[in-house]
């Protein structure tokens, strides 16, 4: 026989089917229910209005637990759970934990009065928050944590074990101080005692599981929260006792080594390796702020100076405008689409200018090329077959609108998507049409080709897939926004991002979703994959690490503007460019930055890797060369 | 076997069949193992036994696979469930079948049936919420309706060339190809986590008294996060779905040489569940065998 884990009178923000109250409903003649506040598996909390103080607004908490268990034991163990919190809230007074006010039952229901708190827990904050909490902010709550949870386990006559310190257990109120609330499964300590197993799995400390509670299991929960806060990473997501395998700093380098040790001390799997009471974990927390300094001058991390470039340029070219597109290098020349109108083909050894073509508008696409000649698509709306040694035209394909999407060869074609709501399908050695394909938008995605079939999104938010013979095989709608992300197909999986903050991933045999992963503003950047992961940009300003089978965030790495170029991957390294100015290397499993590459305006395009050097344009007019 | 009964796994009752004592096959050539592909369809087949030790069968079992043809036609789907249940009074079989049907319930009307949708207009969710949220309806009905009872589940959605998988606890989900036996799931146990932290060694893992403890089961109460990956269906390969009363008792090499050995995925079961049985049958034991053709 198995056994499980329990839960118990679990305050979360999900909602149950349960016959809550309504909002004017008096209980008791004395408690006006005003709205749900919260509620969990067993358990609702309203707030309400005490109307014993008709003359003032007495505002209170009132937990109320419904008890449908069935089962006579177990209906009485919930009972029995309920009135013990009741109990041991009323023997404790502590500026950091709920007063209580009154205790009840109606019906087959019982209800806990206690003092309002007007706030958020830090599960929401988190939640409710874009960034990595402050290291200041989270050592303030963690010292104050400390003292309530050293008061808890010095009450007499017996300590308590709080035993499910969270991040949805501890609320921030209006003045920003930290409250422990539900005493659900709180209990008076008894050394030597084995009790069941609850508490909540991710947080609980190893010896929890075997029904032992004792004051270090709460500093290891306490850890385990800050841990939480810190990197952003949800322990309940991942196996128990793993912290060691995310260290704070790998994922926050933000975070000081003094902070992450004392954290590392808290979570040791053997209670005898942590602090031994929460005055000890006190002091350490302390003497942390003190070297870092953060509690005398709080942020001063954050005004560093001018990011220096840390990796040697070999060459850089300077055009006569902003450089909005990708390069392509192919047998030793970078060709290069710029605003000024030209495709620039340069020497990729020496940054030497060979030669250019003006076409009649801005390039924002990547050239294409296949045997002698090179394809580049404009907002002149033409797209031009040039022969890729002298710069000489082949011949013009003149499409219906601007042409923002790269040329793609395929099969002796070239597949583009246009402005006019078109994908065009061209002869690639004499410019003719082989036919078009109207869709509900324009396409500025750059189409993709795998076995006879196209795959590309539109700006009307909708994605599509059609054979060779221009025959529909499905469509996707689910998306809410344009797609100008380019799709990349893994393994029958399509991955693409969306200007309504996601990036989809889509079954290509049929078109079902699969999954879909929110970020935190529209992307038009296109994906890569390596290694199980994909790779993408948002404009949310982050580079993000998803794992492609589940759809999980595995790290990101915030930039200081947007990301609305593409990731490019070389060796174990992510090269991408952001808006802030800045070409970033990062590492391509932990997403650290290996090294930064200031220019001098936004990097919009993505950069190509060749013979160990990174191509790039930047809207300062410069294509730049570097060393990767 | 019937279809219905094997669809409602009711049928391992059907003690003689799956006993230690019944006819042995005969020994299988080692060569035949890898070899040819046993089909050009999707094959499937389903067993189950209370195991030797155990009084009652707490496992719970649904497969349903389909394939259609002609002009227009619907990819191959199929919906495979596994759950071992736990807790007193009988309320581990109650919780698996309860959570396997309502699994089954759940996806089979916000997948399968849309499939059937001729305006294929359907709003649906990703298909891997669509899967997290058929684990944690069923999570509520147990918390809800079989207080003390909790359950292993893992199931696989297929629809066309991908799989997506849905598990918590300790049952497990393979992907047999020739070269390998691949488990794609985690066990969600204490005691292999404690394991593989290196706290305990894997003898002293097999009697320790917390080796049934889960860290996350069906019926743990609220948040329950449910573990879901997509992966391409195997050509030429198995998808295996069993509780532990098959991986913990049969090498996964014999396993192997079974599902290769074997003309059919049922024949295989059938075959596996023997060997659990022969090997002991200390828990009650469930396949779910899958093969995908190599088009």
């Amino acid at each position: 026989m198995k056994r499980t884990t329990k839960a118990l009178n679990d305050i979360t923000t999900e909602t149950t089917q349960l016959g809550q109250l309504e909002p004017g409903v008096t209980l008791q003649e004395r408690y006006l229910v005003l709205a749900l506040h919260g509620a969990g598996g067993m358990s609702s909390v309203y707030r309400a209005r005490d109307l014993h103080f008709p003359n003032v607004t007495k505002t209170v908490a009132v937990k109320e637990m419904i008890n449908m268990a069935t089962d006579p034991a177990m209906h009485e163990m919930i009972v029995r759970n309920f009135e013990r919190e009741a109990d041991l809230l009323a023997t404790l007074s502590h500026p950091a934990i709920p007063r209580i006010y009154d205790y009840f039952t109606h019906e087959s229901s019982s209800y806990l009065v206690m003092e309002f708190i007007d706030g958020q827990d830090l599960e929401a904050v988190l939640r409710d928050s874009e960034e990595f909490l402050a290291e200041d902010q989270v050592v303030k709550w963690a010292i104050e944590l400390c003292d309530v949870l050293n008061y808890l386990h010095h009450h007499k006559p017996q300590p308590v074990i709080f035993r499910d310190v969270k991040p949805s257990n501890i609320m921030v109120d209006g003045y920003g101080s930290i409250r422990l609330i539900d005493f659900g499964i709180a209990r008076i300590f008894q050394p030597g005692q084995k009790g069941t197993m609850i508490g909540t799995d991710g947080y609980a400390p190893p010896e929890q599981y075997r029904g032992e509670a004792s004051p270090p299991g709460d500093m290891y929960a306490l850890g385990a929260t800050l841990h939480h806060l810190l990197t952003r990473r949800d322990p309940r997501a991942e196996p128990p006792f793993s912290f060691s395998e995310r260290p704070i700093r790998d994922i926050n380098d933000k975070v000081s080594p003094e902070l992450e040790a004392t954290i590392n001390a808290a979570l040791s799997y053997d209670p005898g390796d942590r602090f031994a009471t929460a005055e000890a974990m006190k002091a350490s927390l302390l003497s942390v702020a003190k070297e870092t300094g953060i509690l005398v001058s709080p942020r001063t991390a954050a005004s560093a100076g001018q990011p220096s470039n840390e990796v040697q340029e070999v060459w850089s070219f300077e055009c006569e405008d902003e450089l909005r597109g990708s390069p392509l290098v192919i047998d030793g020349v970078v060709y290069i689409g710029c605003y000024d109108n030209n495709l620039y083909a340069l020497d990729a050894k020496t940054g030497e200018f060979i030669w250019k073509f003006a076409t009649e508008g801005g390039i924002a696409s990547t050239p294409a090329s296949d045997g002698e000649l090179v394809f580049v698509s404009s907002e002149d709306t033409r797209m031009y077959a040039l022969s890729g040694k002298k710069g000489t035209l082949a011949w013009t394909y003149y499409a219906g609108g601007p042409i923002r999407s790269s040329p793609v060869v395929s099969e002796g074609h070239i597949f583009v998507g246009a402005d006019d709501a078109r994908l065009h399908v061209v002869n690639m050695f004499n410019g003719s049409a082989a036919w078009k394909q109207e869709v509900a938008g324009p396409i500025r995605s750059t189409p993709l080709i795998v076995d006879e079939r196209v795959y590309f999104g539109c700006e009307s938010s909708d994605f599509y897939c059609y054979d060779f013979r221009g025959e529909l095989k499905w469509r996707f709608g689910k998306a809410k926004r344009g797609i100008t992300s380019s799709p990349i197909l893994v393994d029958g999986m399509l991955f693409f991002g969306c200007m309504d903050w996601s990036l989809y991933a889509v079954e290509a045999e049929a078109g079902w979703q699969i999954w879909k992963f929110r970020m935190g503003r529209p992307t038009i950047s296109s994906p890569v994959f390596a290694e199980g992961r994909i790779y993408t940009g948002c404009a949310d300003g982050r580079i993000y690490a998803i794992d492609s089978k589940g759809g999980r965030e595995v790290w990101h790495f915030q930039t200081e503007h947007q990301v609305t170029g593409s990731p490019t991957i070389f060796e174990d390294s992510i090269f991408c460019g952001s808006v802030d100015g800045s070409m970033y290397c990062l590492d391509m499993r932990s997403g650290r930055k290996r090294w930064q590459f200031q220019t001098g305006g936004p990097i919009t395009g993505t950069p190509t890797v060749s013979d160990n050097r990174i191509y790039f344009g930047s809207n300062d007019h410069r294509v730049y060369a570097l060393l990767t | 076997m019937t279809f219905l009964q094997r669809i409602f796994g009711k049928a391992p009752t059907d003690l003689e069949q799956t006993s230690p004592d019944g006819i042995e096959t005969a020994p299988l050539d080692p060569a035949a193992i890898g070899g040819a592909p046993l089909s050009n369809h999707t094959l499937v087949g389903s067993s189950q036994s209370t195991g030797v030790e155990r009084a009652h069968n707490e496992d719970a079992l649904f497969a349903l696979l389909g394939s259609s043809s002609g002009e227009d036609s619907i990819p191959d789907f199929g919906l495979f469930v596994v759950a071992d249940g736990m807790g007193g009074h009988r309320s581990g079989e109650v919780a698996s079948a309860l959570s396997v049907r309502s699994v089954a319930h759940r996806l089979a009307a916000d997948s399968l049936l849309q499939l059937f949708d001729l305006n294929g207009s359907a709003e649906g969710l990703p298909l891997q919420d669509v899967v997290r949220r058929a684990l944690q309806d069923a999570n509520q009905s147990v918390v809800s309706k079989v207080p003390g009872g909790g359950t292993t589940l893992t199931t696989a959605l297929v629809l066309g060339k991908q799989m997506t998988i849905g598990h918590v606890g300790d049952s497990r989900a393979y992907i047999l190809t020739p070269h390998e036996a691949k488990v794609v799931t985690r066990d969600h146990s204490l005691v292999n986590r404690l394991v593989e932290l290196g706290q305990l060694t894997e003898s002293e893992a097999a009697v320790h008294p917390q080796r049934n403890v889960l860290y996350k089961a069906i019926g743990q109460g609220a948040n329950l996060e449910v573990d879901v990956e997509t992966h391409p269906i195997p050509k030429n390969g198995f998808l295996l779905i069993c509780s532990d009363g098959l991986w913990g008792v049969v090498p996964d090499e014999e396993i192997q040489r079974i599902a290769w050995g074997a003309d059919h995925p049922q024949a295989a079961c059938d075959e596996l569940i023997r060997a659990a049985n022969a090997a002991g049958g200390p828990d009650n034991i469930t396949a779910v065998l899958v093969y995908f053709p190599s088009t």
